[in-house]
């Protein structure tokens, strides 16, 4: 069904204000999307993509499947994903482990689920309907956290293992994610990736975030893919890929996008990452 | 009320409580921490409507765009995660909406925005060829029956609705545009805008119900200056060939 597989290098979020620069692309091999903003009739969008695939590996990553949704899945949305991933045929799908969809409304956010055993039955079955539909595997991503449910019973990392086991489906590993949920909720990031199911990992999304105050005093970390990928966040990925080794690594950079050299300058310090390893 | 619908319902709404089974590391109500997707949300569709609505945004300024963006998404919450299309209905809300009625131009400004992201996205399709119409008489050019080119949009305005687009978004060749008919189209990439002859939207209308252009054309109308309108811009494609 897929093309190609990603390459185990370096990616960027694409942005129509670097198409121009992406004919010396630098240390970016291949450029991922958000599918929602391809789902239109004609028109530049769509002629820019058309041109880009025939010239890097395209990843398509969805914001709004819903997947962790209490209602069915969207099936017009379904339809219009399948359109898309059949006109671009990327070398990867993955979408989010979260919900933004309510009763017909679109809450244009990625927003939090409890990990519970009927949550993670749910997730499970959209993932296998997402994965049949679209006739793929497709990824998972775990999301970034700023509190916490009551009536959650399972870790994050177990819940992400069970779905992949339940359904084939890999995971797309955000370590800003995992560093800000870490924050966020006084838990270790290390321990996280220590039980993370690392042989999963189909891609790692690297990004930076907003410090902002909890209102007692303490840091709050926002996952505004608004700025560079931290310390912290280079460290625990250096650290991880000298354990597992390279893997399709993407740098998104959403909001206050920069200009094409800061980014591929995010980009190069990824593939110097992976470089140091393969030498190793 | 399911747990995803207490949270769905507060997201949009301050005044809502927030949904109670949410802690914070500490084992208290999150509240603050709610507050981040509420704000997100909120930032979100500003975001969206503001792509879509530049000008008016520039014309009401960045932070009563965000309030009106805030106000108008109670009304009409997305109903597609296709957030490219959303705010369609934003042009007859702003007209609905009695503190800005003091700009009566503003919903006419918003629905030009409107046609020019709907041309943008919409199919694409290759214009009618000059050439297929040159050897035509003038008889034969009368019964001939092009169609609207899927992109082509006509936005009727009482006020000088495209001149003041066109200063606010930096093309000043549009900027001594009359009101009247606005025809917004996109032959190939880029979305083009000009002011056209009255009897232009009624033209495309009924060429778009199959009408021969003769009998498209309406009486009393600059015949000449409507057709050379609508082929220059492109926004006329051939009989029964919408598609490229």
């Amino acid at each position: 069904m897929q093309s190609h597989h990603l390459p185990a290098t370096a990616g960027v979020g694409f942005k129509s204000a670097h198409f121009d620069e992406l004919a010396d692309p630098g240390a970016v091999s291949w450029l991922e999307v958000h599918a929602e903003n391809y789902m239109v009739e004609g028109g530049p969008r769509l002629a820019m993509l058309d041109d880009l695939r025939a010239r890097f590996p395209i990843s398509v990553h969805g914001v709004g499947l819903s997947i962790g949704g209490e209602g069915p899945l969207d099936p017009a949305h379904l339809a219009r994903l399948k359109r898309l991933i059949d006109r671009v045929r990327p070398a990867q799908f993955s979408e989010h482990l979260a919900w933004s969809t309510h009763e017909g409304s679109y809450f244009s956010d990625l927003l939090p689920l409890p990990y519970t055993e009927a949550t993670l039955a749910r997730v499970a079955a959209h993932v296998d309907e997402v994965q049949q539909r679209l006739g793929l595997r497709m990824l998972l991503e775990n999301p970034s956290s700023y509190l916490v449910f009551e009536e959650s019973t399972l870790s994050e990392t177990g819940f992400l293992a069970e779905v992949a086991r339940r359904t084939g489906c890999g995971l797309l590993l955000d370590i800003n994610n995992v560093f800000i949920s870490a924050s966020n909720l006084g838990t270790s990031a290390q321990a996280y990736l220590k039980d993370y199911p690392v042989d999963l990992v189909g891609e790692i999304h690297l990004a930076g975030y907003a410090e902002e105050d909890d209102g007692q005093g303490g840091p709050l970390l926002i996952d505004t893919h608004g700025a560079p990928v931290a310390d912290p966040v280079w460290a625990l990925y250096a650290e991880l890929i000298s354990r597992i080794g390279p893997r399709p690594t993407l740098i998104e950079w959403d909001n206050d996008v920069p200009d094409f050299p800061t980014l591929e300058a995010e980009a190069a310090r990824a593939a110097q990452v992976m470089a140091q390893r393969r030498a190793a | 009320m399911s747990g995803q619908g207490a949270f769905a319902g507060a997201l949009l709404a301050p005044e809502a409580a927030r949904p109670e089974a949410l802690r914070d590391p500490s084992g208290a109500r999150a509240t603050r921490r709610f507050d981040v997707y509420r704000n997100n949300v909120a930032v979100a569709l500003t975001e969206a409507l503001a792509a879509a609505f530049p000008v008016v945004q520039r014309l009401v300024g960045e932070a009563y765009f965000a309030a009106l963006a805030r106000d108008f998404a109670r009304d009409h919450p997305p109903r597609s995660p296709v957030m490219a299309v959303y705010g369609a209905e934003l042009p007859d809300w702003i007209a609905k909406f009695p503190p800005l009625a003091a700009l009566p131009y503003l919903p006419e400004v918003a629905r030009i925005e409107q046609a020019r992201r709907e041309a943008s996205q919409s199919a694409d399709a290759a214009p009618l060829d000059p050439r297929a119409l040159a050897g035509l008489s003038p008889e034969a050019l009368a019964e001939s029956t092009p169609r609207p080119h899927p992109a082509a949009r006509l936005v009727p305005t009482r006020d000088p609705a495209l001149s003041i687009w066109a200063r606010n978004a930096e093309r000043p060749d549009l900027a001594q545009s009359p009101p009247g008919e606005v025809l917004i189209t996109r032959p190939k990439l880029a979305v083009l805008s000009c002011a056209a002859p009255a009897g232009t939207a009624a033209t495309l209308d009924a060429l778009a119900r199959g009408a021969a252009l003769g009998a498209a054309l309406p009486a009393g109308a600059d015949h000449a200056a409507i057709f050379a309108c609508l082929f220059n811009a492109g926004a006329l494609v051939p009989q029964g060939d919408p598609e490229p």
